[in-house]
């Protein structure tokens, strides 16, 4: 009898512990998926009072329109042109900065300013990096007397401009990951290894990538939800320009919903998005049942 | 024992030298243009002469003071209510043993796989719902709860040893003052990543403050650069544009050149967001 009294009591300490974390929560996290996945088979423009239930015409509309699904291009080739050139250069950045000497210190701090950032200061600043004629790409290039290129007004150099900008940006961040992956790994292996002659390539490719397998794992669904979620640079310098060539989906639901104020629509496209996201962490479930690690 | 590969080419050295340097030439142009008279050709060393007028400029064409203020209020107040909220939750997750705790992490989990720009649209809703839309509590209000935060304490909450709250309870402290003079002094390590964590990511926040807000009054420091690039005003203006992005970017990055190592392992921690 006692002992129930005392479960009862924990579990309403427990409950009131939890009720603040739980209301907003629920409010800013749950309840919108629910809204979301609702009003996604809605009619719902400006000046409705209610929303029209319509079945399923948003998304037959959405997967019958050709932006549509030259947005979802746009966002998987800036997510292949990001996520694995990113993941590369953060390796090979924390493969450089993963010793005590002189210099570490200032080269992880250089890698790293660009993570602390915010994205648009430094959307700003690439604007003038990529600005037609007198930016400073295009006077480099007439200085190699070669023709400008105003890689933002071109549909073919516009999203390769945007990836290699925040390839920079990105690659610190997962730099850090790798980092502390790297030192996890036990120096008595690489010692070995030099006795065995395997140095350098042979020891990166035998003993340090087989025991970063749960490391790239993580690091990848981290580079590829941060690349899918990336926004801010597009609202400072293209909107979209030229004709959508670099509208992503975050962009896109952001346009319906307050360019537009088509909320089903944005709604639709949210229930979408958060396929998406749903997937990529399946995905880290799925392999990571597949023990990569030998640790 | 530091680890790695210790015979390291002296090409590589160099070359990783200079890879440092060019990863610095952004913020070095930045910084030098901001600060020098404004030319007709950029360069990214400074070649005209050191002003501080384009700063004097910017300050006063666009009210950067009040979206300071704004900022301010933003982040210190989100990281005041999530440490209170966090601090709970933390310990009802590490501590009891409760009807439901799946169910909890299920919620937590949600939160952790879905960003929150990915519900800009549904939250907008519920803020117009509450009345709340271009408030400085409507940009705040989605991140009370930190699915990330409860994380990080309850891990360090489950280390502290369960015989110095029964000392306490002996000496006849109640809960909240168990969690607040036995959990939240040894976890001092957890709070400062987190506060760090979001800090950073409400100073540097955009797209949800530039939707919820509609008026300089509750703007936020990233919403006004961002108007300000985009105003005619700064069409091919990089001296002043350059000078904004100082203003923004300063705080954190000086922040971080002093704290380094603390800034780094902060962030390796936010990688469970």
């Amino acid at each position: 009898m006692k002992k129930m009294k005392r479960t009862v009591k924990t579990n309403l300490t427990a409950w009131a512990l939890l009720a603040p974390s739980l209301v907003f929560l629920l409010t800013f996290t749950v309840f919108p998926i629910f809204r979301s996945i609702y009003l996604g088979f809605t009619r719902y423009e400006l000046g409705m009072m209610k929303p029209e239930f319509i079945g399923l015409k948003n998304y037959v509309d959405l997967f019958g329109s050709a932006i549509f699904w030259k947005i979802i291009g746009n966002t998987v080739a800036f997510s292949l042109m990001t996520v694995i050139p990113s993941m590369v250069l953060g390796l090979a950045l924390a493969s450089l900065v993963n010793h005590k000497r002189k210099g570490v210190g200032f080269l992880r701090t250089s890698f790293f300013y660009p993570v602390v950032m915010p994205m648009i200061a430094i959307a700003s600043i690439w604007m003038f990096i990529y600005m037609a004629d007198s930016g400073m790409l295009d006077q480099f290039l007439l200085k190699l007397g070669m023709q400008p290129m105003n890689v933002l007004s071109y549909k073919e150099s516009v999203k390769p401009a945007m990836a290699f900008m925040y390839v920079w940006k990105e690659a610190g961040y997962l730099m850090i990951f790798f980092l502390s992956g790297l030192q996890n790994i036990s120096g008595e292996l690489y010692e070995a290894a030099r006795i065995d002659g395997a140095t350098g390539w042979t020891a990166f490719k035998k003993i340090t990538l087989p025991l970063l397998g749960p490391t790239l794992l993580f690091v990848s669904t981290i580079a590829l939800t941060n690349s899918i979620k990336l926004v801010d640079h597009i609202v400072i310098m293209t909107e979209g320009a030229p004709n959508n060539a670099s509208t992503m989906l975050l962009f896109y639901i952001y346009q319906q919903g307050f360019a537009w104020f088509d909320q089903a629509k944005a709604s639709a496209l949210t229930v979408i998005m958060l396929v998406i996201m749903l997937a990529i962490a399946m995905l880290q479930f799925v392999k990571s049942d597949r023990k990569i690690h030998y640790n | 024992m530091k680890t790695g590969h210790k015979h390291f080419h002296p090409a590589f050295t160099i070359g990783g030298m200079a890879l440092g340097i060019i990863w610095l030439i952004p913020l070095i142009w930045m910084v030098g243009t901001a600060f020098t008279e404004a030319s007709y050709t950029m360069s990214i060393l400074p070649k005209t002469k050191p002003t501080l007028d384009n700063l004097k400029y910017v300050w006063n064409a666009v009210p950067f003071g009040r979206y300071y203020l704004n900022t301010l209020i933003v982040v210190v107040a989100t990281y005041s209510v999530q440490f209170v909220t966090v601090t709970l939750a933390a310990y009802a997750l590490a501590v009891l043993k409760f009807k439901g705790e799946k169910l909890i992490f299920i919620i937590i989990f949600i939160q952790i796989i879905i960003p929150n720009d990915v519900l800009i649209s549904p939250n907008y809703m519920m803020l117009a719902d509450l009345g709340l839309t271009d408030t400085k509590l409507g940009i705040m209000l989605p991140f009370f709860g930190s699915a990330f935060g409860i994380f990080l304490l309850r891990q360090m909450f489950k280390t502290v040893p369960l015989a110095l709250s029964e000392a306490a309870t002996i000496d006849g402290c109640n809960l909240i003052q168990i969690i607040r003079h036995v959990y939240v002094p040894s976890s001092k390590a957890a709070y400062l990543s987190f506060a760090l964590v979001s800090v950073s990511y409400h100073w540097n926040n955009f797209l949800w403050p530039l939707i919820v807000t509609n008026s300089p009054e509750n703007r936020t420091l990233t919403v006004g650069l961002a108007l300000f690039a985009k105003s005619k005003e700064a069409v091919m203006q990089w001296a002043n544009v350059c000078a904004a992005t100082f203003i923004i970017s300063a705080p954190l990055v000086i922040a971080f050149f002093i704290f380094q190592k603390r800034f780094i392992n902060s962030f390796v921690s936010s990688g469970i967001k």
